[in-house]
């Protein structure tokens, strides 16, 4: 039953980590949470899910489909939405309220384009389920586990060994530094909002197959878990992103086995609260608050 | 090599620099000095790009870059180091070095490390340790070698001394003379006046926005009211 749960929570704690990475990406390079995130998120689901119905390329083209409609629409935010106001140099505010503009309209538009009732996502995997020494673990579980643990084991290492991870990193810990270092922090910021929404997006299709169900609502809650698994990872940190989504994962799901399923929520944040109590910079956050606009 | 003609520059109402004109030929040293306030930081981020200026040009090798975006500015050839030395503090060292260089295209950026390893060997004994754990000296070191790593015609040097210990600020004059003998050409902007003026060979006096006295060194250093001001009393230097 315990390992049980474990395999339970990894799985969905796998798809919390991949959003949340999107919003320390985001929060790293601008100092800004984007609120529009969890709509990129179920953005990406609903094209996924088109694509696997009408177009019959399989799950990878699904994900692939959805990664691209949500770069598409992070590119769209970056220009029209946050980089007009960072240019007039208005109050850290703006852009955030700009974001959640962002975020109504998305959620408009999708209940416009795909309508208000919840979709079931075609079966694109076998149904097969595994037993592992009395832990059962599903084919799409697996699928989910390796898509979002190899997508951040690849950026991972692309952060820390590339030109342009470096780059990256370098723009979110100090944009001016970076400048004069020859970046061009304008092309960075373009980039890692792309790259974050493209997470999003591809974490869209991955709920979607643990669900099996969704709609254009689910961007909120699902925003607000990622926002709460980047605070609880401590602002900006890559690793306190992974592990912080899995955690979330993991309570969520035991407190459901452990009979307090109408709870879940309340379980979870709960435990983040604590948490904070006693680390208010958030499990990997440093104490001083670094990053710039 | 680096001129600047007329400049002016401000952050919303206030007026930093009121029309500024100043020279640094190839292969010297020019040193900025003023006090806080004086507008010598601006002077360099208008160079640099980092804050617009209103009126005015700044000619690198005869073409205005006053309008150029940062990092093309770093790309034609300057390089600033920062005042408060902004060590990208959660990156190795190494990588604080590879950063120096991330615009160029060649393929002699080994080479390069190797050289500022030479002339900072504490660097190279700590390149894997992060940015943000050297002492102030050797942040300062890797923020000149960083800086140097973009191979530079002309460098920027914005108060290098600022929070050392004066033996440390003695290997700090001394890098950057050694630096300036292999064929650098230096713009100093120092509070640390006495060993500014020690190592340059023209001086600019700037006070509260504009350029009041400008000269060989050596002359400045022997102006009255520099030493009134800037050397502590009459009988210094």
């Amino acid at each position: 039953m315990f390992w049980q749960q474990m395999v339970n929570g990894i799985t969905l704690g796998s798809t919390y980590s991949l959003i949340a990475l999107g919003y320390t990406l985001i929060f790293g390079v601008l100092n800004i949470v984007n609120m529009a995130h969890g709509e990129i998120f179920m953005f990406g689901a609903f094209v996924g899910l088109m694509i696997a119905v009408h177009a019959n390329v399989g799950l990878a083209g699904a994900l692939l489909a959805a990664m691209a409609t949500g770069a598409v629409l992070g590119y769209l935010m970056e220009v029209l939405a946050l980089r007009p106001l960072r240019r007039r140099k208005v109050s850290e505010l703006a852009p955030l309220i700009s974001t959640i503009g962002v975020s109504i309209f998305l959620e408009s538009l999708a209940l416009r384009l795909f309508g208000a009732e919840a979709q079931s996502f075609p079966p694109v995997s076998s149904t097969q389920v595994f037993d592992l020494a009395g832990v059962k673990i599903s084919m799409v579980q697996i699928i989910i586990l390796a898509i979002s643990c190899g997508l951040m084991l690849v950026l991972r290492f692309w952060l820390e060994k590339t030109k342009l991870g470096k780059s990256i990193r370098a723009t979110s810990e100090n944009i001016e530094t970076a400048n004069l270092l020859g970046i061009d922090t304008k092309k960075i910021i373009v980039l890692t909002v792309m790259l974050a929404s493209a997470l999003g997006g591809g974490a869209g299709v991955l709920v979607g197959l643990a669900f099996n169900a969704i709609e254009p609502t689910m961007g909120i809650t699902m925003g607000f878990k990622g926002l709460a698994v980047l605070i609880l990872g401590g602002l900006g940190n890559i690793t306190g992103a992974m592990v912080g989504g899995l955690l979330l994962g993991v309570a969520e799901i035991f407190s459901v086995a452990y009979g307090v399923s109408s709870y879940r929520d309340a379980v979870a944040f709960g435990m983040i609260i604590l948490l904070l109590f006693l680390r208010p910079e958030g499990l990997f956050g440093s104490k001083e608050q670094q990053g710039g606009r | 090599m680096l001129k600047i003609e007329q400049l002016a520059a401000g952050y919303g109402n206030i007026q930093a620099l009121k029309n500024i004109d100043l020279a640094v030929p190839a292969g010297k040293i020019v040193s900025l000095i003023g006090a806080n306030g004086a507008g010598k930081t601006t002077t360099m981020k208008a160079i640099m790009g980092i804050i617009k200026p209103t009126s005015g040009r700044v000619l690198f090798k005869d073409q205005d870059v006053s309008r150029m975006p940062t990092h093309k500015i770093v790309n034609g050839g300057i390089s600033l180091v920062p005042e408060g030395r902004s060590i990208l503090a959660r990156m190795t060292v190494l990588e604080n070095l590879e950063m120096g260089a991330c615009q160029r295209r060649d393929n002699e950026v080994q080479s390069d490390l190797k050289r500022i390893f030479a002339r900072f060997p504490i660097l190279e004994e700590r390149k894997a340790q992060l940015g943000g754990t050297l002492s102030g000296g050797q942040q300062q070191m890797l923020a000149i070698g960083r800086a140097l790593m973009a191979r530079p015609e002309v460098l920027l040097l914005d108060e290098p001394s600022m929070g050392l210990a004066p033996l440390v600020v003695a290997d700090i004059f001394k890098v950057i003379q050694e630096i300036n003998q292999a064929g650098m050409t230096v713009l100093l902007v120092e509070q640390n006046v006495r060993q500014a003026l020690k190592i340059a060979h023209h001086a600019y006096v700037l006070e509260t926005g504009r350029i009041v006295l400008s000269g060989a060194a050596a002359e400045i250093a022997n102006n009255p009211r520099v030493m009134e001001a800037y050397l502590g009393g009459k009988k210094a230097v």
